[in-house]
């Protein structure tokens, strides 16, 4: 069974391929998928009616109790063969039906096939989730089909109604499944049949798991969405919403009759919304003067029968039930595949436009006479069978509560009244002429291909009811699972004798055609009762109530204005952790006033800063204060015993300072106070009550403490396994590294985000050099001669008011040191303080002394590599060094420690996380090189290009960049010999 | 463990400091806010990690010497990230700053628009609103392509079966 679900997925995938290089003949291969499938079922039928069944199982989320079982037993069987059997002929019909080269038929055939195997994986599984997870592929795979391209609106809007409906019956019916699964303890749909226990959770769960069912079967009140549904193609209204997807719910309910028929609320639910969906639907489809739609109608009336057949959890009536799913299936999907034809052939499904087709058509006039006869209940076809073996058992009881059996009898027969009145419609509409309504001139004869399906469905169907007696034998089996009720098991078969179930068919047959008689009268009395709302209505009157839901919703919450979300958020912190904390938080009984005097000290300025950082409007001075906090912060760490932290402090703030300066010189010295007294009252009152409540956390949380903390044996941990003496990077690179990995992943975008936000557009490959002729042509530009001897070699592109000898002495000397110091850091840190994150700024601080002291053509030169180059580098050696754990034998991300001795070297030890740290070292200076190519470099040339175009900067923003774009193809073409041409992104 | 009194007033005028920033509609002090709250949670991790130690290095000193590790490899990761953040921000500040010559977070124009709509605008979904061809089949009775007659409407030819 697995097996064959596969080759199913893999059909489905390749069909669009298949449709592309054979056209619509790929449909007569994909049939051939289904059709294997039959095969393998039918080679199956000895062991089943002999009372075995096929189980397979796979392990698939053990840790979830997820296993794909499947299960294949007399009812399974019955539903798939009927499910593979169709399929195959309805792909098989596909070939002629849809237009050579139509547009879409790629994935029509796509969906067509998969569908198949989602059917078939729904009735064959026996996993409870699984089924839940193939009851929703059939729902996607159904919206897909119903929308088609999705350039038609009536389609559209019927998919995404059919999606909504039954996806939320599914969602329920999840719910019910979760609950049955826990209350029985068992995931397998056999276990739960056979033990599904008592309780108010089994009962809420088989209610929840009925909604499913009835959403997907179109039980009134749901029932609405079928027709709605016939916007699909005819072949998939014939399959999906005739012989397969809609039978999902009669299969779920029959599945689980054995066990749960009992629980309150099934009997009352199925057999109450079955009679009325088979009465409504009845009633609308005489009035229907589309083809499509009378069918639709029928088959939402006959869905009502068979729930009420299936759900009744008696052995005689569940025999009649599954044999009437059989002959609604045959019939059903041979009038769609009719009507198909018929529309092919005359343009038209309208019954009033049709007229003497009967004659013109005389193979599928017979095949669909068969088919409405079956439909109708007359002898000798499977309908007849079935619908007599219905009236048998509800004669002689089939229910619990006789009153109940004698009412659902009297309306079985008044539904088979109005579907043989249907029938006859059909008919009648579809073939018969009609007097003054003119012939369909050019007919388009339908090809013998397009007629076997249907033609193949009609003569099952004919030859099924003689043949009803080996019918019986698998039906039984399903059957004898369920208690009997009536004094003697009765067998399928076309004669029983003269019985009162003789004389029912017979009142239904003759009340049918006698209602067909008066049609006119009977129309205008339709009319006259008919109600001016319907179900769709309602439907449509919940969702634009939800609408305007959502639209008060939205607009009571979301006001538009920042600061009111962020207060809102905080007020609810202070409300909920606030509340916590004052009245369950274990106060601390004593306190330290610190922990050395030097802590005071710094905390005094830190905290003198941060208000002053409050007071200061000034841009750049309220920088610098909030730059002090910082610092102060840095120093508190090495206090603390923080070595690492405190390195890292001090690099990131003295990096943030130079960030801010390089983006704060571009905008206004002042920043404009724009709040009213008013609202900086309530953000002084929020701001003080948050800073109390996060002191006040920070002051228990030491004593809240309850458990051991599992850092206690990482210092362990980190030398044994992780091989390195720094405790901290051992955990940044191997005992957290997944953590690591996620938090420069997140560096990566962030850089990348500064990027694409200065450079907008796409960034220049290239790296902007200084090269000769621009050192010359600035030269010559002032006026001056370049000096003779540089100490940077970009340095004479500026301005020479804004060069530094000094500046630049100081970076030529120290630059190298630097970028050494920087890699001993990252080789040192795994013993001592430091690492990739460290020596990764270090060297970032580097080339913000180069680009300082010498311009953005000075960067160039420092770093002649793209920033998105070192980004994704680093990503990938950090990524790789967990993949190598995994080569090695080890979980992602394990290290590995190797010894070796080394000439000169020495002994050597080489832990793999050190790659790692390489990876976490190369991203750090991608970041710092992304800020300072983007918010440096690009930003002068900004400035230089805006100062070019005169003083019209303010203006269109858009030129700017169009003119700035052809300006870096000409300055990349000139730098062809860049290495590094590449742009990573 | 006894807390001691610097660090939670430290941490609480920190957030306090913050927070008010935060709620700024200049992006600059949006951003020195956000910068001080950083450094504010940091030292809350810290803190909780334990009294002050040694520095967590082997060979330095002992394990139960140690200051707590764990803290100090979270907090060194957020305060590299803050960098990355902060670079970010400022250039979202640099852009605004270019296309329209401001930086504050000014009222969502979009959310406003919402906020104004009357509930009926929800209803451009109405079926009754469609033209007939594209309402649903079973939609009170209305017919695909025959707009003028509903289905109830229909005069059938009174001859029967022939």
């Amino acid at each position: 069974m697995t097996a064959l679900l596969l080759l199913h997925l893999l059909a489905a995938v390749l069909a669009p391929l298949l449709v592309r290089w054979w056209g619509r003949a790929a449909f007569g291969v994909l049939a051939l998928v289904p059709a294997a499938a039959f095969a393998w079922l039918v080679g199956r039928l000895g062991t089943v009616t002999g009372g075995g069944e096929v189980r397979e199982t796979t392990s698939w989320v053990p840790s979830l109790d997820l296993t794909l079982s499947f299960r294949l037993d007399a009812l399974s069987l019955t539903l798939a063969a009927l499910v593979t059997g169709v399929g195959a002929l309805v792909l098989l019909y596909c070939t002629r039906y849809v237009e050579p080269g139509a547009e879409g038929t790629g994935r029509l055939a796509g969906n067509l096939t998969g569908f198949a195997g989602a059917m078939l994986g729904l009735v064959v599984a026996d996993d409870l989730l699984l089924l839940y997870v193939f009851w929703e592929l059939t729902t996607v795979l159904s919206f897909l089909l119903i929308g088609g391209n999705g350039s038609r609106l009536a389609a559209r809007r019927a998919a995404s109604q059919a999606l909504v409906l039954t996806t939320s019956g599914g969602l329920a019916m999840f719910a019910g499944l979760l609950l049955l699964g826990n209350a029985s303890g068992t995931w397998l749909l056999s276990e739960l049949v056979a033990d599904p226990g008592t309780g108010p959770a089994v009962t809420a769960g088989t209610l929840l798991v009925l909604a499913g069912a009835v959403t997907k079967s179109a039980l009134v009140p749901f029932h609405f969405w079928l027709p709605a549904a016939m916007e699909a193609p005819t072949p998939v209204s014939a399959y999906l919403h005739a012989a397969a997807m809609v039978k999902a719910g009669v299969y779920l309910v029959a599945r689980l009759a054995p066990g749960l028929s009992d629980v309150p609320g099934w009997r009352p639910l199925l057999l109450g919304l079955g009679l009325a969906t088979m009465l409504v639907g009845g009633w609308r489809a005489l009035r229907q003067t589309d083809l499509k739609l009378l069918l639709a109608f029928g088959t939402v009336s006959q869905l009502g029968f068979l729930l009420v057949l299936v759900g009744a959890g008696s052995r005689e009536l569940a025999a009649a039930g599954l044999a009437m799913t059989v002959a609604h299936a045959l019939f059903k999907s041979t009038l769609f595949l009719s009507v198909g034809v018929v529309d092919h052939a005359t343009g038209t499904r309208d019954l009033r436009r049709l007229s003497g087709l009967g004659r013109q058509l005389p193979v599928l006039a017979t095949a669909a006479t068969l088919a409405a006869a079956s439909m109708a209940g007359l002898p000798p076809l499977l309908g007849f069978v079935g619908k007599e073996a219905a009236f048998t058992a509800l004669w002689e009881g089939g229910l619990p509560d006789r009153t109940a059996a004698a009412l659902e009898l009297a309306g079985l027969v008044l539904g088979s009244v109005l579907t043989a009145a249907y029938s006859a419609r059909f008919l009648w509409g579809a073939f018969a002429r009609k007097p003054g309504v003119e012939p369909v001139a050019d007919l388009h004869r339908p090809g013998p291909l397009l007629l076997t399906a249907p033609v193949l469905l009609a003569l099952t169907g004919l030859a099924a009811g003689p043949l009803s007696p080996q019918l019986d034998e698998l039906v039984t089996r399903y059957a004898d699972t369920l208690p009997l009720r009536a004094p003697e098991a009765e067998h399928l078969g076309l004669w029983h004798g003269w019985q009162p179930a003789l004389a029912l068919s017979a009142v239904s047959l003759l009340g049918g055609l006698a209602l067909f008689a008066v049609r006119g009268p009977f129309g205008r009395l339709q009319q006259r009762l008919a109600v001016g709302s319907s179900a769709d209505e309602g439907y449509w009157n919940v969702v634009q109530g939800l609408d305007r839901l959502a639209v008060a919703v939205t607009g009571t919450t979301q006001r538009g204005s920042l600061p009111a979300y962020l207060g809102t958020i905080l007020v609810v912190v202070l409300a909920l952790p606030g509340t916590v904390l004052l009245t369950r938080a274990p106060w601390p009984d004593e306190w330290r006033a610190w922990d050395t005097p030097v802590q005071a000290l710094v905390g005094a300025v830190v905290v003198i800063a941060a208000v002053l950082a409050l007071r200061i409007r000034q841009r750049l001075s309220a920088v610098l204060v909030v730059g002090v906090t910082g610092y102060g912060v840095a120093v508190l760490f090495a206090l603390q015993g923080a070595p690492d932290l405190a390195l890292t402090q001090f690099l990131v703030e003295t990096l943030t300072l130079v960030t801010f300066v390089l983006v704060l010189r571009k905008l206004p010295k002042d920043i404009a106070e724009r709040h009213r007294p008013r609202e900086r009252a309530a953000r002084g009152v929020i701001a003080v009550a948050v800073g109390a409540l996060m002191g006040a956390v920070g002051a228990v949380a030491l004593a809240a403490r309850t458990a051991t903390p599992v850092s206690t044996g990482f210092p362990a941990e980190a030398y044994r396994y992780g091989g390195g003496q720094n405790v901290v990077n051992v955990t940044l690179v191997d005992i957290r590294a997944w953590d690591t990995i996620g938090e420069i992943s997140l560096l990566v975008v962030a850089a990348t985000g500064v990027a694409s936000l200065v450079f907008l557009r796409r960034r220049p490959g290239g790296v902007e050099r200084a090269d000769a002729g621009r050192l010359a042509g600035s030269a010559a530009r002032r006026g001056r001669r370049a000096p003779r001897r540089r100490w940077l070699s970009a340095s004479a592109t500026l301005d020479p008011l804004r060069r530094s000898v000094v500046l630049e002495v100081i970076t030529r000397l120290l630059f190298h040191p630097i970028l050494v110091f920087s890699v001993f850091l990252l080789f040192s840190g795994h013993n001592e303080p430091g690492g990739g994150f460290a020596g990764g700024l270090v060297a970032g601080l580097a080339l913000v002394l180069r680009y300082l002291a010498g311009g953005r053509y000075e960067l160039g030169e420092a770093a002649r590599v793209d920033p998105g180059l070192l980004l994704g580098a680093g990503l990938l050696i950090a990524g790789g060094t967990g993949v190598a754990g995994l080569l090695a034998g080890g979980d992602v991300l394990q290290s590995a420690i190797w010894r070796g001795t080394f000439p000169v070297l020495g002994e050597v030890k080489l832990v793999t996380s050190l790659f790692f740290d390489v990876g976490v070292y190369l991203i750090v200076v991608g970041l710092v090189l992304d800020v300072l190519r983007s918010l440096g470099a690009e930003l002068d040339r900004q400035e230089e290009q805006d100062a070019a175009d005169g003083d019209d900067d303010t203006g269109d923003e858009t030129d700017h960049d169009t003119d700035d774009d052809t300006d870096h193809d000409d300055r990349t073409d000139d730098d062809a010999t860049a290495p590094a041409e590449v742009s990573a992104r | 463990m006894t807390p001691t009194i610097v660090l939670p007033v430290l941490i609480g005028g920190l957030y306090a400091a913050g927070v008010y920033l935060l709620l700024d509609r200049s992006l600059t002090r949006v951003l020195l806010g956000f910068l001080l709250l950083g450094n504010a949670t940091n030292l809350l991790l810290l803190s909780t990690g334990g009294a002050r130690g040694l520095a967590p290095i082997l060979g330095y000193a002992e394990p139960d010497e140690m200051s707590d590790p764990l803290p100090q490899a979270l907090i060194l990761t957020a305060i590299v990230i803050t960098f990355g953040i902060t670079a970010f921000v400022l250039a979202m500040i640099h852009r605004s700053w270019r296309l329209s010559r401001q930086e504050n977070v000014g009222t969502d124009e979009e959310d406003r628009r919402v906020a104004a709509r009357s509930g009926t605008d929800a209803d451009e979904l109405d079926p009754d609103d469609l033209a007939p061809e594209d309402r649903p089949a079973g939609h009170a009775d209305g017919l695909r392509g025959e707009p003028q007659a509903p289905s109830d409407d229909v005069e059938l030819p009174r001859a029967g079966l022939r």
